[in-house]
């Protein structure tokens, strides 16, 4: 009994004693896509070695995820790749804001038993494969693109997402710009009705899911390929060039878009025309309300905000990722200021 | 007529069946213990009980977050869950062979088999949209109420097997019936009671599904009640799902140190168990 | 509730789960669940009545504390460790084998599709694992409630071993059933470990190889992110269907489970022994 007894007292302790530390250290929660995580958590990483009573808890549940949490207010800020719909920034109770962070990339990543080279994939090809249609890797669709590459007969496994994610949204988007069947069979939204294939959780699932079966294909953000050294293709673009996702190919995609803006920053870059453009590119977007209740994390947001458009942006190549045009970087630190702040 | 060769050839066939059976269920545990130990103890280092998770990608960090979460929030659920099962059993108990015994019995039995998940959309509806917060409180309101069913029987059936006489000599001795069961009945069966409450601590040290949408998760220590903290479960989850390999390594540690709490409580339960019978039985 | 409003009935009987488009029909779902808890009871029904009757028929007393021991292991293992395990050692296995299989069994539409490893086979073995203890434990206690009489009577007129643990296992029928009842109630609400091996793709097919969905694990996977009120209102009252049925089979092994607590020497258990024993 003495032994139960000290046991509650040392758990009341700590509890008011960690609420006590809780007090000086602030903790902001944030939830949604997966695809920024790698930088996020670095990003958040870095800021709190700047600022060490700052902890910014970012839990990676996709993208719908995000745009549910702050829809509800159950965290303090929302970060998605697919950005907000009218009808949902309309659901919301107040003013959410997108603010670009970085320039991504989804990749078609496969695992073909004796196969390790570099696939060249067109839109159209992609939506097959992705449809159904086209079922083995030796298809002579692919092998049309594909000259000189030994393909087996192996089956075509299909891997997406199970839950709403932004790089489904990216993905998505751009095959309904390069096939008008998906976008009339399919269509475009954080979570769609696949027409075949598997479903994993974040891209941390599809990477997993690809890696581990022979025969599979699914879309992943470009780090997540990187870091898990997972074979990825090219993608034709608009001006008829296969273009490999890298930090330039990237930037040129978002060449066109940054001169012409719109002001809440929704925009799609995928299919972007200029030569050397990767055309399955998107901004992700972080969710804040413009008038927030808590104004003392709002502040640090905001700072937040500020140090990853500046020394933040920094990161971004080495994680596979693009960072912002200059203009587009302009933009966003002005709108910033609309944040009520007190 | 059968031949008695027949009948005893399909008696022997049975009883193979039978210790085969045996052997069919062991062999995925020894298989899953096999790899939990063999793949945890690998990854388990100073690091993993001391660190915090590393930036997507990094190799390195640990577990302890996720470790003291896990601690904390089944402390919150036993301090939902112990008062209110005790009186659960002390009521059920003392007012056997009743209807509202009977109903509360009843009851007991179905939120038992309540699936957890349903438990998880239930709290994060009154304890995290309403508040707007995910929080350790709301995560371990959702393992309480598990908790409860189990602590609520045990309690029953241990109250029910202390000698009539003791209760009956406390009332003799002009007690009211609440002092009696407190202060005498409870007291005597209090060892078996907390062997009940270790039971309960180890099935919910293992839910998964509850926490998602209470406790959320937290890559930094934390042990604020009112934030969102990481808990073991959830984080080996998180980790198993990923495709990175230091992931995949800590995860099984994760697993591991989740097996030896579940194990330790069970020792500790058979042992006090039997402790208990042989006290019961004057040996 | 909106999906309610929406759908009516016909929510459990459309098979198009389709967020974009707001058309929500559960039945991939309702299948998935009720498709691998099924084939978890058929695979853990004998094994856990086996180890129930040699627990508590067959073996020598030494023996009987460690192997109850071990099988309450079984059921103290958290859900997520078997979901660790799944996707690491359980799926590659199913994997080699489902590639293994030879060509002319695909025809077979249980063995056709895809040969991934996730999928319904390998939640369905996982399930089972899951439910033994379940099942087992509570047969054992009403194999044990079994007036000792009855197996004496049996074995006084020269019954086999299989024909008196028979005579018990007729007369502890409707606890039996219970006790299956009691893990079936397990498999349905089991959400991690499936959710990490069953390949979370709603499709209604008869096919063990082909990934599908289940109530429990759509909830986990989808509930955080639904992001309209209808695609909310649709999982929970996925979730509201599976408090429910989970109620129902749970209360009602638990009736049967307590019918047996009485004593009741009734004629026909003897009669059964006399049937059995006679008919040698």
């Amino acid at each position: 009994m003495k032994t139960t007894k000290a046991l509650w007292a040392a758990l009341a302790l700590a509890s008011v004693l960690g609420a006590s530390v809780a007090a000086q250290n602030v903790q902001i929660n944030g939830a949604g896509a997966t695809f920024p995580n790698p930088i996020y958590s670095k990003w958040f990483d870095e800021y709190r070695k700047l600022h060490p009573n700052v902890a910014i808890n970012y839990q990676s549940i996709g993208s719908g995820g995000g745009i549910r949490q702050i829809t509800n207010q159950t965290v303090f800020f929302g970060a998605t790749d697919g950005p907000m719909t009218n009808e949902q920034l309309q659901a919301a109770p107040g003013k959410i804001m997108h603010f670009p962070t970085v320039l991504g990339a989804d990749v078609p990543v496969y695992n073909i038993p004796n196969f390790k080279g570099e696939l060249k994939f067109s839109g159209a090809l992609l939506a097959d494969i992705f449809l159904g249609k086209v079922t083995k890797w030796n298809d002579p669709a692919i092998a049309k693109l594909n000259a000189g590459a030994t393909l087996p007969a192996t089956n075509i496994t299909v891997v997406h997402r199970a839950e709403g994610s932004g790089t489904t949204y990216i993905w998505v988007d751009y095959l309904s710009k390069v096939s008008p069947e998906w976008k009339t069979r399919v269509g475009v939204n954080t979570a769609v009705k696949w027409p075949t294939g598997v479903g994993g959780q974040g891209n941390e699932g599809v990477a997993g899911l690809v890696s581990q079966t022979p025969g599979a294909i699914g879309y992943v953000e470009l780090i997540y390929a990187l870091q898990n050294k997972i074979s990825y293709g090219s993608v034709q673009n608009m001006a008829g060039d296969f273009v490999m996702a890298s930090e330039q190919s990237v930037t040129a995609a978002a060449a066109a878009a940054a001169g012409q803006m719109p002001a809440d920053f929704r925009v799609s870059i995928t299919n972007a025309p200029g030569k050397g453009a990767y055309p399955i590119s998107s901004f992700t977007w972080l969710l804040l309300y413009e008038n927030p209740k808590d104004k003392n994390q709002a502040k640090i947001m905001v700072d937040f905000v500020k140090w990853a458009l500046a020394d933040g942006q920094k990161f971004a190549g080495p994680l596979g990722y693009a960072p912002l045009p200059a203009e587009v970087v302009k933009l966003e630190l002005a709108a910033l200021q609309r944040i009520k702040l007190s | 007529m059968r031949g008695t060769l027949w009948r005893k050839t399909v008696s022997w066939l049975f009883v193979a069946f039978s210790g085969l059976s045996v052997l069919i269920a062991l062999v995925p545990l020894a298989f899953i213990l096999f790899f939990v130990v063999g793949r945890g103890i690998q990854a388990l280092n100073l690091q993993f009980f001391l660190g915090t998770p590393k930036p997507v990608g990094e190799v390195g960090g640990g577990m302890s977050n996720a470790i003291v979460g896990t601690l904390m929030l089944v402390g919150l659920g036993s301090m939902f869950a112990i008062p209110i099962g005790i009186l659960s059993g002390v009521y059920m108990a003392e007012y056997q062979g009743t209807r509202s015994a009977s109903a509360i019995r009843f009851a007991a039995d179905t939120l038992n088999g309540v699936p957890s998940i349903v438990i998880g959309v239930f709290v994060y509806g009154i304890a995290v949209l309403p508040f707007q917060q995910f929080s350790a409180l709301a995560g371990g309101l959702a393992l309480g109420i598990m908790m409860i069913p189990i602590i609520a029987r045990t309690t029953e059936e241990l109250l029910i097997l202390v000698p009539s006489t003791m209760r009956e000599g406390a009332l003799a001795l002009g007690a009211t019936r609440a002092r009696a069961v407190f202060t005498v009945v409870l007291p005597a069966a209090a060892p078996g009671i907390i062997t009940g409450v270790v039971l309960a601590l180890a099935r919910i040290a293992g839910e998964t599904a509850p926490l998602l949408f209470t406790a959320l998760g937290n890559q930094y220590f934390t042990t604020s009640l009112t934030q969102p903290i990481a808990s073991l479960t959830v984080q080996v989850y998180a980790y198993a799902i990923s495709p990175y390999e230091d992931w995949h390594r800590q995860a099984w540690a994760g697993a591991l140190v989740l097996v030896s709490i579940v194990l330790l409580c069970s020792i500790f339960a058979r042992v006090a168990t039997h402790r208990l019978e042989r006290m019961a039985r004057g040996t | 509730m909106l999906s309610i409003e929406k759908f009516g009935f016909s929510f459990w009987r459309g098979d198009n789960w389709d967020p974009v488009s707001g058309d929500f029909g559960a039945l991939p779902f309702l299948w998935g669940t009720l498709y691998s808890s099924i084939l978890a009871l058929a695979i853990s029904t004998p094994v856990a009545l086996g180890i129930a009757i040699f627990i508590s028929e067959l073996c020598p007393s030494g023996l009987r504390a460690p192997l109850v021991f071990l099988t309450e292991l079984l059921a103290a293992i958290p859900s997520i460790v078997y979901g660790l395990w799944g996707i690491f050692v359980l799926v590659p296995v199913v994997r080699s084998f489902e590639v293994a299989l030879p060509d002319s069994l695909r025809e077979i539409p249980i063995f056709s599709g895809p040969p991934l490893g996730v999928g319904m086979l390998s939640a369905a073995l996982i399930l089972a694992v899951m439910v033994i203890p379940y099942t087992s434990s509570v047969a054992r206690e009403v194999l044990k409630s079994v007036p000792i009489a009855q197996r004496e009577g049996a074995y006084a007129l020269g019954a086999t071993r299989f024909e008196a643990i028979s005579a018990a296992l007729y007369y502890a029928r409707t606890g039996i059933v219970g006790a299956i009842m009691l893990g079936f109630g397990r498999a349905l609400g089991e959400t991690m470990a499936v959710t990490m091996v069953i390949g979370n793709t709603p499709q209604v097919t008869t096919s063990l190889f082909a990934p599908q969905h289940t109530m429990a694990a759509v909830i986990a996977n989808q509930f955080r992110e639904a992001a309209d009120e209808l695609y909310l209102h649709a999982l929970i009252e996925i979730g509201l269907v599976l408090f429910v049925v989970t109620l129902i089979v749970n209360a009602l092994s638990r009736l049967l489970i307590w019918s047996m607590k009485p004593h009741r020497q009734t004629a026909k258990a003897r009669a059964t022994v006399v049937k059995n024993v006679a008919a040698a």
